[in-house]
Order: C-alpha cells, then structure tokens, then sequence
C-alpha cells in the first residue's frame, strides 16, 4: 500500500491532443469545489499532435502555489511518458495506468497499479470517453465531490446535447467508483483535509489574471500578433471583447501592433499589447517612440527562452535586459513582473494608471510558467483597484511638452479642449514642433531620462521582505520565482534566511540599497546570467555572493530551490 | 497659384514658434500640397481640434508642424497602424495618415497592405515625389526605370511601385491620384477622400525640385491626363486605367462602399463614446470571479 499524506503531487502525461487538459480541467474544478487546495501547472512540447506533454496537478490541505519535481502519483495516457519523467519518479511515485502504456524497462520496477481505462471507456460507448473516465478516477481517490464533477461536464458539454453530457456522466462515475475502491481496498492511501473556504475562491491562470487585471485597468484596446506562451491573454480580451465593448485586433506584426497601441494612447484610449520576447525584440523601435514622444503605453511581455525563437513553449525569465534595454536613445519605462496571480491582477491594473500617469512604456513581464500556472485563491477584492485618469483638457495656449519640475507634462488628447495636440518623435519644443536646439535638447533630454526617472523611481513601491529583517541570508527573487522560493524557505525552515521578492522590477527606489547592507545575498532567476543582479549591481553598486540559476527551459522546483540552497549556506 | 482662398482656412494656419520656420525647400511641391490640404479641411468645415494628422518620416512628414491640427509625428513607416489606433479609439476625429512614397510604399508597405484589408476610415494622403527627399535623392518604389541617383548610379532597374493598381487589386475602399500642380481639382479629390466611409489612398504627385531632375512640374503637366469619362464604381475598368503609365490617368479611379473597422469592433456597437471617456468596467470584473467560483 502506498500513502499520501496533506500534498499529493499528480502527474498527467501524454501526446498533443490527446485531452490531458480536459482531465485537468474535470479534476482540478471538481477538488477545488471539494475543499481541496489544487495548484496546477503544465509543460508542452512546440507541436500540435504527438510529443509529450505533461501537466503537474498539487492537491493539498493547505494552500499550494508552487512547482514541485516531486511525482507522486503518475498517470501515463501513452508510452515514452515515463521516460520523459524518469527523473522525477521516486520510490513512492505510484503509476496508475493501463500496462500498454509503460515501456518495457519500466515494467516490474515502478508501482503500477493497474486501472482498465479504456475497458471502461469502451464500455460507456467509446474511447472519447477515457479522459472523463480518468478524471473521475482521481477524483474518486480524494473522495472528492461527485456532485461537482457533474456540473462541471454539464457546464462544459452542455452545448454538444445531453446524451454527451449523460455518457461523460457516466464514464466520470466509473472511474469515481474505481477510485474508491482503490482507496477502500488498501491498494492507495491518500489523506489530504478539505478546507471548507476553498470552495468559495476562485480558480484562475496567470493568463486570466493578467487579463481580468487589464479589464480592472480599464484596458480598452488590445492589439496583438500571436506569439507563444503571450497569446492566451489576447485570446482572453478577444473572448471578452463583446461583454466590455471592447477593441480587438490581430494585426499584420507587432510593429503594427504596438503602434496602433501608441496611437490608441494618443487618443486617449488604455491600450495593452501581448507578446513574446521575439516579438518584443520588433517592437523596440516604438517604444523608443513611446520614450521620445512620452506617449504611454502597456505591455504584456510573456518570456520564452531565446535567443530568436528559442523554444517556444518553455519557461525562461531571460528577457529582462531585452525590456531594459530597448529602444534607442534615453528614456525612462517602467518594468513590473507579478510573483502571484494577486499580484497579476493588481499589477496589471496598476499599470495603466502609471502609463497614463507617467507618460511611459510600462512592461509587465511574465513568462510561460506564470501564464499557465493555476491554483485556488480568494478572489482579488475589486474595490481595491484605483482608476486614476490622468487627462487634461488642450485649454488655449495648450503645450504638449511643457516643462515642468518633476518632467511630467500634463498630457491632452486629440479632440479633448479647444486647442490641438501635437505629439512627436523627433525632438521637440514644448509646444511639440521639431528643433535642434542646443539648449532645448539639453532640456528636453534632463526631463525625459533624468527628472522623469526621479520622479519614477521615488514613488516606487519597496520589495516584498518575506522572513526576518535581521536574517543573515537574503534570498533575492523577482518574478514567476516567488513562490517556489518561499515554499524552499519554508522547507528549509531556517530563521536567518529571508526572501526579498521584486515585483516592481525597474526603476528601483533608492531605499532598495538599505535591504541589502550586511547580508549574504544569494540570487535566485530563471536564466543563465543572472540579469537581476546585473541589474542591481549596476543600479546600487551591490554584488551578491551566490547565483542559484537554472536555464534549461523548465521552471525551478521547489527541491532544486532547496537544494540550492543548502549548498550555499551549509 | 493665385487662387481664391476660402475663410475658415486661417484656423489651421498655425502660430506656434516651431510651425514658422518652414524646413522645404524653395519651390518643393509639398508647400502646394499644404495649401491644398488646409483648403480642404477649411471648405468641409472642420475645427482643427476635430482633425489629426498622423506623419511617418520624411519630408512630407513634417506636415503636422506646418498646419493648426492634432498631430503626430511618428516613425517612418508607421502612421498607418498608428492613425488606425487613433481613428478607433476616437472615431469622432477626422484622422488623416500623411508621408512620402518611401514612408507608406517602402518602410510602411505591409501596413498600408493590411490597412487595406481592416478598412479604418482614414485618409491616407501620399506625397508621390518619386524619390527620397529627407536622406537626398536615392531612389524609392515609385523611382521610374532608369533614373541615376546617388545609390543607383547604373540606373534603377527594379518595377516601379503602381500603388493606384495595388489598391485596386485589393478591393481597397477609395483609390485616387492627382497632382498637386492642379489646385482646384486635388481640393476636390482630397475633400472626397476625407468624406468617403472608409479608408482612402490618395497618391498626390508631387515634385522635389531638389533631387528629382526627371519628373519635373512640366513633366507631370505633360504625363498626366484628368479621366472624365470614368466611373470608379466599375472595378474592372479602374484596374485597366491603373495599368496605363503614360500618359498618367489622374482622378477617382475606384470606389467601394464597406464597413469601416471602427464599425465593426465590438467597442462601438451599442455605444459611441470614445474611448478615453470610458472608465472600468468594475462590475463586470467583479462578475467574472463570481464565475470562476463556479
Ligand atoms: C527606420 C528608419 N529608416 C530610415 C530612416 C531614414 N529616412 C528618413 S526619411 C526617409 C525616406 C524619405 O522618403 P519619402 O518617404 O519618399 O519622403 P520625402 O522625404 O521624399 O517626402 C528615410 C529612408 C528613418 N528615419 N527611419
Ligand atoms: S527634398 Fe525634395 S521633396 Fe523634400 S522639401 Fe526639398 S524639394 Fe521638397
């Protein structure tokens, strides 16, 4: 007998379009709904059918938001899936599946516990039916609530009729009853709590967060060209687009894209465009117009590995210097990267008040980790969302770049006030009229890269400090990375190691310097240079003394964080 | 040109320091091009808050400095997709997009393809000189065959551009040419490209006396001729003027009536409010986590 015990770590794993996303889907609504803390994350290959693509599914009694190499329990729907995995399979790891499925050199060294899924498929009426099957299996493990896995195939095959509904009911329910029995049987243990408040949150992606926390934002305008893993967010606004009467377009190429974004701002309209690094990489050139013509706009950057295509469905946090650095010339931008799915939604909220506010590019990095990362939490509190709008009517006399003191101009747009509005991208007076100017280009390029970048930088909020103000370690995070850091910490359970987590990445405060002094600074990212400390050596002079990286594509674990971490402190 | 100028045209004369100090070149034809524009927008009534004029690069692009309007100096290249995201965020603007033929034939000439394509309702207005002006006379798409530049010292020897029959091929919404040496009748076409529903191209022939030697005012006087007979309406028939070189035909070559972009984003059907007037939709955030609650 095998047993698991508060946090079971499942793994789904099979082709392209062979329906483990629906499994996932069926089990983690339905445990969710049971009082179960359900986290969930997947890792696919570049192809459309065939491959190997596995998704980790958490099950816990307390809240659980991290990866974890960990398997306990493997549920292969094709051969090669083990293999694929072998790295992670452990002593306890339990393969429920059918033998067909399992390469031979597996057989008689992992603990297979036989389930016919296809037998019980065929026996409702047809394959089709073996990943509802597989899903009610698992969640007849839990025990978990019967009740919500039918309205959830309900909800979701209600439009196909309802003998569709009726037959996947059906299937859900023998699988249901197998796992029971497993359970009853002896033959798998598992003892994970229910908290009864998880049933009222919500279940979302990183994806939807960044979405919704656009719409929050007052997002109203999204243009895009499809590029992995960016392209569920436009996916999301297109889906939306009706309901809050929204525009959408998928354009020609990202040039196109963000500059119809650019010109959507000038228009006074909060528009976003989604994209990966490569695509990113052609867009530079206006947001160097965005920078000169201090025209605001927002970006959703989802990271992939590079250079160039890189690999197009995996995870890297690579692409900071890329935002950092684009553009020709000087000029400020603004640079955010969410650690939660809260953060997300209030982040990407956020950033449209501060592209409207001040007149920049504000970039939201996420990578494809944080986007296809899901799990239970209580739902964003929506009152907590400012809207902050930043226009000011063209009165007579109106000048676009006036200078001011903290080199913020008020900003009209076109069609708001009697007098007009002239924007530019070559160097201008302040009225917006093209000079070349010795000392008017001194003056605009003072207010741009230094004022305005002062101004930026003192309102910037602080880091998150998680642990100990006094600790003698400091864990450095930013990004995606936050909470498989945390849950490292929290294993490792050691009173002198602290986290500082970043989620407003640049510019930085120049408080951030205090947090550092006296202490051993250990750097954790998801790249092979570790961008962010270049980042703060560069701003504050701080050098950190050990580098936890990882850049093969895949996201950190919660193990290989800990182990990291061992290494450099004990 | 010693013509009539009608009133309301001082409104979009501007008074701004940088507006005076004009940077073409003596005896240019965009100076005809900006008088014909002002013209324009003065006899169709027009504030010059109600219009914005989105520039690429380039010497025709310094139009939004010379003229009393919203304006926008962008990049080359891209005032298309730029002024596509100002007409549909505000569709009450009267939005024209202005550059060279190196701006929207060359750098910009996906964007002008897929504008096409998305029909915004903007004017698109092309100062047609046959060359680059702002980086001193290499050739551009519209160069005709060998004409010797600086960069093509053995003559040019690539197709010249047609973009009258590009639009036409693409079943764009308004296809017009002119020269701007005839005053009265570019007025005229180019307040009909500003009234039409829908995206209108206007290639606008015009000489730079200062790197063109070739296509000259009497040149294009000469190779030009103003289609009288013609119905634009007739698809087939504008695709075979299109095709004639010399002389040039000039006038409305084609017409066609469609939805507009702005008219079929979900932004405006039920309401017409631009866009920076809108605020958060907070209950319907609040709606969607009741959903995901399920
Ligand atoms: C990305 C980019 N490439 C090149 C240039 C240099 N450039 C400026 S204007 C121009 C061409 C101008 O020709 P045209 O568009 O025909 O306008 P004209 O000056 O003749 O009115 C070029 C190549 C630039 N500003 N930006
Ligand atoms: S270079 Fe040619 S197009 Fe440009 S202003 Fe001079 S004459 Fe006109």
């Amino acid at each position: 007998m095998t047993k698991f015990k508060g946090d079971v770590s499942i793994v789904l794993g099979g082709a392209a379009g062979q329906g483990i996303q629906t499994v996932e889907e069926i089990l983690t609504h339905a445990l969710k709904k049971s009082g179960y803390h359900v986290y969930a994350n997947k890792e696919y290959m570049s192809r459309i059918r065939g491959g190997i693509n596995t998704t980790e599914i958490r099950v816990s009694s307390k809240r659980v938001r991290a990866f974890v190499k960990r398997i306990d329990i493997l549920v292969p729907f094709k051969q090669g899936v083990l293999s694929w995995v072998k790295d992670r399979l452990g002593e306890n790891t339990v393969v429920l599946g059918e033998k067909e499925n399992i390469e031979e050199e597996f057989l008689g060294n992992v603990n297979l516990v036989e389930v016919p899924l296809t037998k019980m498929a065929m026996e409702v009426g047809s394959q089709l039916y073996l990943n509802t099957t597989a899903a009610g299996l698992i969640v007849g493990l839990f025990h978990g609530d019967f009740k919500a896995v039918e309205e959830y195939l309900k909800k979701r095959f209600g439009s196909k009729g309802e003998n569709v509904v009726k037959k996947n009911i059906e299937a859900a329910k023998k699988g249901y009853e197998l796992g029971v029995k497993l359970c009853e049987d002896g033959t798998i243990k598992v003892e994970v709590e229910r908290d009864e408040r998880v049933k009222e949150e919500v279940l979302l992606t990183g994806t939807e967060a960044v979405g919704i926390g656009a719409f929050a934002g007052g997002m109203n305008f999204l243009s895009f060209y499809p590029m992995s893993p960016s392209t569920g967010v436009s996916t999301f606004a297109a889906q939306h687009a009706e309901e809050f009467e929204i525009v959408v377009e998928q354009v020609e190429d990202e040039i196109s894209a963000i500059n119809m974004a650019i010109g959507a701002w000038y228009a006074g309209a909060r528009a976003m465009v989604s994209t990966s690094g490569g695509g990113f990489a052609l867009m530079s050139e206006a947001i160097s117009l965005a920078g000169m013509a201090e025209n605001p706009v927002v970006v959703h950057l989802a990271q992939r590995p590079g250079p160039a295509t890189g690999l197009p469905t995996r995870t890297m946090q690579g692409d900071l210097n890329l935002v950092l650095y684009s553009g020709h010339g000087d000029f400020p931008r603004i640079i955010l990267a969410p650690g939660s799915l809260e953060e997300a939604f209030y982040l990407t909220a956020e950033a449209f008040n501060l592209a409207d506010k001040y007149q920049v590019p504000v970039i939201i990095l996420t990578d494809q980790y944080f986007v296809d990362t899901y799990y239970n939490l209580p739902a964003p509190d929506v009152e907590k969302v400012k809207f902050e709008r930043h226009i000011v009517e063209a009165k007579p006399g109106y000048r676009r770049y006036e200078l001011t003191e903290d080199g913020i101009s008020p900003r009209a747009v076109a069609g708001y006030g009697e007098d007009v509005v002239i924007a530019n991208g070559n160097e201008h007076d302040e009225w917006g009229d093209i000079t070349e100017d010795a000392e008017l280009t001194v003056k605009m390029q003072e207010k741009r890269a230094v004022r305005k970048l002062e101004t930026i930088k003192k309102n910037a909020p602080l880091p998150k400090l998680i642990g100990r103000e006094n600790a003698k370690y400091l864990v450095i995070a930013w990004g995606s990375t936050l909470h498989v850091v945390e849950e490292a910490l929290e294993k490792l359970g050691r009173e002198d190691v602290a986290l500082l987590h970043f989620s407003w990445v640049y510019p930085l405060n120049p408080k951030v310097r205090e947090f550092f002094e006296g202490k051993v600074l250990i750097d954790v990212e998801n790249n092979i240079t570790g961008q962010f400390a270049e980042l703060l050596k560069k701003e504050f002079g701080v050098e950190v003394h050990h580098r936890i990286l990882k850049y093969d594509g895949r996201p950190f674990s919660v193990e290989e964080v800990l182990e990291g971490l061992k290494e450099v402190i004990e | 040109m010693n013509v009539q100028l009608p009133t309301g045209r001082e409104l979009f004369e501007p008074k701004r320091p940088g507006s005076q100090d004009i940077a073409w070149c003596p005896g240019c034809g965009n100076f005809g091009i900006r008088n014909i524009l002002i013209t324009a927008l003065a006899e169709l009534g027009l504030k010059p808050n109600q219009v914005a004029i989105i520039s690429g690069i380039g010497q025709a692009a310094k139009m939004p400095h010379y003229i009393n309007a919203n304006g926008y100096h962008t990049l080359h290249g891209r005032a298309i997709p730029i002024a596509t995201g100002v007409k549909a965020s505000n569709p009450e603007l009267t939005v024209i997009a202005e550059g060279g033929d190196g701006d929207m034939y060359a750098e910009g000439g996906n964007h002008l393809l897929h504008a096409i394509r998305r029909n915004p309702d903007i004017t698109v207005l092309i100062h047609d000189n046959q060359v680059y002006g702002l980086t001193k006379g290499q050739a551009s798409p519209t160069t005709m065959k060998g004409m010797k530049t600086p960069t093509q010292p053995w003559g040019v020897f690539e197709e010249p551009f047609n973009p009258v029959a590009l639009g036409i091929a693409l079943d764009a919404s308004f296809v017009a040419r002119t020269f701007m040496g005839y005053f009265k009748e570019s007025v005229e076409i180019i307040k009909k490209a500003i009234q039409h529903k829908g995206l209108a191209i206007v290639d606008i022939l015009h000489p730079c006396v200062s790197f063109n030697k070739v296509n000259t005012y009497a040149w294009y006087r000469e190779h030009t001729y103003w289609m009288d007979d013609h119905d634009p309406y007739d698809r087939e028939a504008a695709f075979k003027r299109a095709l004639e070189s010399d002389p040039l035909p000039l006038g409305i070559f084609y017409i066609h009536e469609k939805p507009t972009f702005e008219e079929m984003v979900p932004a405006y059907r039920k309401d017409k409010t631009p866009l920076w007037k809108r605020e958060p939709k907070l209950g319907l955030v609040k709606k969607f986590f009741e959903e995901k609650k399920l």
